[in-house]
């Protein structure tokens, strides 16, 4: 019962969107359906990529020849350039997964 | 049951409202971009048509390229939608929006959106493209958005000039460039802010702008609400939307997304050998002269006799002046009619009528601008994809 009441709720909300002005926006995006594809060290990708991106980041990337270079890159971009905290053991299994998996 | 962006947000039982309420959100259907791992899945979004997904977290949408037939303005829900960090505003408030002028002026600023829209507003045409535009199809591939041509889009914008806010703060002699912030941002305090800065004379060039109206609208949220930065011309990494910080400095701003980011080669033509990387770099900024073919994809069949093709062309500021077409892979090219001038930043539709005869043919779209430039025939290469603006090329066969 809750959950229809916060349903109805939030489809009042946007279908109020648009009429600008007056009342906070409280824009609602899709659920966030992509997921990562099962792999080896899923969980530690799950666990440190998840926080700042969908999956869908890592999944439209092209296919290039040299994957393991290529997503070490990415890795490396992501700690250095982006701060993310992502602890030095976990760094060659995020890299295994990535080259592994797409 | 929740995702890990519920849990970050902290959303309890609103996340699990919207997760139900959105289960048939996407899965709309999918296109496949013309280029390796180019599968999407079209999305809908709130206040928008189905869109190509392209990123969830944050929102990442691109116009299907078939809008584009539909005339020279691209509507509000079809509008392309670029977000770099994944803390976006979703409940911001348009009555308790501030848009804050600072930094080196005699009186710093706090306006409300009803402050802004009571000056004596401006409107403009003009195209803004992502910098990534088109970067899927660049060869070898490159890390980053893999779009297709659709990051683009042409809006009358409607607001004010900075350069009459600015002079309301009174900008101190010596300053050198104006910063940009927004309301979005990291999710990480180490992730570096989204903040872009413009040169002081551009800033006051009287046509940076600051706009709130879109196409007769409010801007949609993903487009910016309520308040976003036009830059005609230059790429949209310039259009810092949900704008709320503007800073003169007396200094080259030296953040992230200026002096690493956004980055192409100081070389003839902004490329390099494909593959290689540039000794120096400048910021991105003017778009490159492109046209395209409109009502006609790639691999139509079409019937043999005679059909009008029609396409848009854009660049930089300075406005088309010629669009030529050609049926025959780039031997032949004739003068296509154009349409409307709506302004030297906006999309300039153009049409020709032509006649096939039965067989394959490549059709061609070649604009030249106003200051002499045109489109290469082979495509240019840069490390970040960026400025794509090869002749394209459309394959149809005729029967």
């Amino acid at each position: 019962m809750q959950r229809i009441v916060l349903l109805a709720i939030t489809l009042a909300v946007t279908a109020l969107m648009g009429s600008s002005l007056a009342a906070p926006v409280n824009y609602k995006t899709p659920d966030e359906v992509a997921a990562f594809k099962p792999g080896p060290n899923l969980e530690v990708v799950q666990g440190n990529c998840s926080a700042c991106h969908s999956s869908d980041y890592v999944a439209t990337q092209p296919p290039m020849k040299d994957k393991r270079a290529f997503w070490q890159a990415e890795v490396t971009k992501m700690i250095k350039v982006y701060g993310a905290p992502i602890d030095d053991a976990d760094v060659g299994k995020i890299v295994d997964y990535l080259t592994a998996t797409y | 049951m929740f995702d890990r962006r519920d849990l970050l947000k902290g959303a309890g039982l609103a996340a699990m409202a919207a997760t139900l309420n959105s289960t048939k959100a996407l899965a709309l259907d999918t296109v496949t971009l013309p280029f390796a791992n180019g599968e999407r899945p079209l999305v809908k979004y709130p206040q928008k048509r189905p869109m190509i997904g392209l990123t969830s977290r944050p929102p990442q949408l691109e116009t299907p390229f078939a809008v584009f037939n539909d005339g020279p303005i691209t509507p509000n829900n079809a509008f392309f939608v670029r977000y770099h960090l994944s803390d976006l505003p979703y409940d911001l408030n348009p009555d308790k929006f501030t848009l804050e002028v600072k930094g080196n002026v005699d009186k710093p600023l706090k306006l409300s959106l009803k402050d802004i829209r009571k000056m004596k507003a401006t409107e403009i045409v003009a195209v803004n493209q992502c910098s990534g535009n088109s970067r899927g199809f660049f060869e070898p591939r490159v890390a980053g958005g893999q779009l297709a041509n659709g990051a683009m889009g042409c809006a009358r914008w409607r607001g004010v000039p900075l350069k009459n806010v600015l002079e309301m703060a009174g900008v101190h002699s010596g300053a050198r460039q104006v910063t940009f912030n927004g309301m979005d941002g990291p999710v990480n305090d180490k992730t570096p802010d989204f903040i872009k800065a413009l040169d002081i004379d551009h800033a006051t060039d009287g046509e940076v702008m600051l706009a709130y109206g879109m196409n007769g609208e409010d801007l949609p949220f993903l487009n910016g609400f309520p308040l976003r930065l036009i830059v005609p011309g230059y790429f949209g990494t310039y259009w810092v939307k949900h704008l709320n910080e503007i800073t003169v400095i007396d200094d080259v701003y030296d953040g992230f997304w200026m002096k690493s980011a956004y980055r192409i080669p100081d070389t003839p033509n902004n490329a390099v050998e494909p593959g290689t990387a540039p000794k120096a770099t400048i910021p991105i900024n003017r778009f490159t002269i492109r046209s395209f073919i409109t009502s006609v994809p790639d691999g139509a069949k079409l019937k043999a006799g005679a059909v009008t093709l029609r396409g848009i062309a854009f660049d930089g500021g300075k406005g088309i002046k010629q669009v030529e077409v050609s049926t025959d892979g780039g031997k032949t090219w004739v003068g296509a009619k154009l349409g409307k001038d709506l302004g030297k930043y906006a999309f300039r539709e153009w049409k020709l009528p032509v006649k096939l005869a039965a067989g394959s043919h490549e059709l061609k779209v070649r604009a030249t601008g106003n200051g002499g430039e045109t489109q290469p025939d082979m495509p240019r290469w840069n490390p970040a994809g960026y400025l794509r603006n090869v002749v394209e090329t459309i394959r149809v066969s005729v029967a």
